[in-house]
């Protein structure tokens, strides 16, 4: 489904991604960890065009995407959605209507098979009913299920997660957490969520990568990542950072 | 010393040839965009509306009492020399060809490219632009072309107002509160007003339309850091519009008056 070749990319005078090699297969969840920094989130915008590398290809099932114009992007754009994090939900209009937007924007012009459209992709994210709310009167969860929502009502092959569960309590994380697999089995699609928070990283993923001084320093399963006795990940994974009081 | 001065001259010039090539690039990306991307009628009228009806008041407020004070003034130093007649004929010209359009651009700087400048700069640092892009919409289609569309329309009518009211308050304090005589005021003004100074006022107002908008939407497009960066956003668009529509009306003054020569003849 994705596959990426020797990305770089320097953002002012720091090299963020120095040689990125990945390969995301279709249908499964791929966890990006990495702490605070590391360029997760600039590899995670590559996958879909937002950023584009100073060296390397990004391939979308098999067309490089790298180079491409903002215009030329169009169609892959619908085969891969991202939920940012902040939900990067439009304040200008309703819940409805930012869930609508993709469909809107994509020539549906039947009322009832758009609002129709909207309401099953709110009930796939627990938030039937909720149309009319502005995004200024949902919660953090809310919002970014919303995102998620808007992200998934044009059913993308692909969906990329841009930090999910930051700055949410722990049930709203544990809540985000089984959205993102059962949205994953309900609609066969691929997913790639970035994160440095350990529990979304063991429950939602197939394959785990870990991105440290801009490259893949780590790919494996989940079970390897935990019997990984390198101080790095183990010191990752535990939350060390190796200071004293 | 000497080599500060040429480094400060030096990177101010750097700064600001950068800033023409965005502003040029920004134009570029427009105009393609017209060309080959369906223009959003509601985007565009929704737009109209907010430049548009939004900015009555402070278009009516500035063009009539601007139109009333200059006619006050103007009849205050040519009834010394017994030219009271002569004062229709000033606040017109005058109004049509500079106050109308720059300060109708001004206040619309304030209102529209602020309002331009910080909403744009809001969906920047929000993700709202990258969330539009990862949806397959083009920024420059949704955001920027109907505001420069709607600018372009609304503004030339705004002038056209201003102009109006001003001539029509100019017109009132000359003749009901100064006594100046209605036929000769009429006359004087109509004989000394012409087509050629309508055409001036509405191409400035067309062209002040564009350096606001576009300026607004580039501050707002590359604005960065968080709310600081969206609090300075509105004020860089008001003060560098600002600042542009006064250079550049003295250059347009000349350079149109060579296409449309002021006078009567």
């Amino acid at each position: 489904m994705i596959d990426v070749f020797d990305l770089h990319k320097t953002l002012g005078t720091q090299e963020v991604l120095c040689g990125i090699n990945l390969r995301i297969t279709r249908g499964h969840t791929y966890v990006i960890l990495g702490r605070s920094g590391s360029g997760k989130s600039v590899l995670l915008k590559h996958l879909v065009g937002l950023f584009q590398p100073d060296v390397g290809r990004v391939l979308i099932d098999g067309e490089n995407i790298a180079g491409l114009k903002e215009r030329q992007l169009g169609p892959i754009r619908k085969k891969v959605g991202i939920l940012f994090q902040s939900g990067a939900l439009f304040d200008s209009m309703n819940v409805g209507e930012n869930i609508a937007f993709p469909l809107r924007e994509a020539g549906l012009k039947d009322e009832n098979a758009i609002q129709t459209r909207v309401a099953e992709a709110l009930e796939m994210v627990d938030l039937t009913g909720e149309e009319e709310k502005t995004p200024d009167n949902l919660s953090g969860g809310m919002r970014k299920r919303v995102g998620l929502a808007r992200t998934i009502v044009s059913r993308p092959a692909c969906i990329l997660y841009d930090e999910p569960t930051t700055g949410l309590d722990p049930i709203a994380t544990d809540s985000i957490n089984h959205l993102i697999r059962r949205l994953q089995k309900r609609l066969n699609a691929t997913s790639v969520v970035v994160t440095h928070d350990m529990k979304t990283a063991f429950h939602t993923a197939d394959r785990i990568a870990f991105l440290h001084e801009g490259r893949i320093y780590f790919e494996g399963t989940t079970e390897e990542l935990r019997a990984s006795t390198d101080p790095i990940l183990v010191n990752f994974i535990e939350g060390r950072s190796g200071e004293s009081d | 010393m000497v080599e500060t001065i040429f480094k400060g001259v030096g990177s101010t010039v750097i700064r600001l040839l950068r800033y023409v090539g965005q502003l040029a690039f920004l134009v570029g990306e427009t105009a393609t965009s017209i060309r080959v991307a369906p223009l959003r009628w509601a985007l565009f009228f929704k737009q109209v509306a907010e430049i548009g009806f939004g900015s009555q008041l402070v278009v009516v407020v500035t063009g009539a009492f601007t139109g009333a004070v200059f006619s006050a003034q103007t009849f205050f130093q040519f009834h010394r020399l017994g030219m009271d007649s002569a004062v229709g004929a000033v606040v017109a010209v005058s109004m049509f060809r500079e106050l109308g359009p720059v300060l109708t651009a001004l206040m619309l700087s304030g209102r529209v490219g602020a309002s331009i400048a910080a909403e744009i700069g809001t969906m920047k640092v929000t993700e709202q632009i990258e969330a539009l892009r990862s949806l397959g919409v083009h920024p420059i289609d949704y955001l920027i072309v109907p505001r420069i569309l709607a600018l372009l329309v609304s503004t030339p009518l705004l002038v056209a107002e201003c102009v109006g009211l001003g001539i029509g308050a100019g017109y009132l304090v000359a003749t009901k509160v100064l006594g100046v005589s209605k036929a000769y005021y009429l006359t004087n003004m109509l004989s000394f007003t012409t087509g050629r100074d309508i055409k001036m006022a509405l191409i400035k107002g067309m062209v002040f339309a564009g350096l606001i908008g576009f300026i607004a939407c580039e501050e707002g497009l590359k604005t960065a850091n968080g709310a600081a960066g969206v609090g300075r956003a509105p004020t860089q668009a008001v003060v560098i519009a600002s600042l542009v529509i006064l250079i550049s009306n003295f250059f347009l003054s000349f350079l149109l008056n060579i296409f449309f020569p002021a006078g009567a003849y």
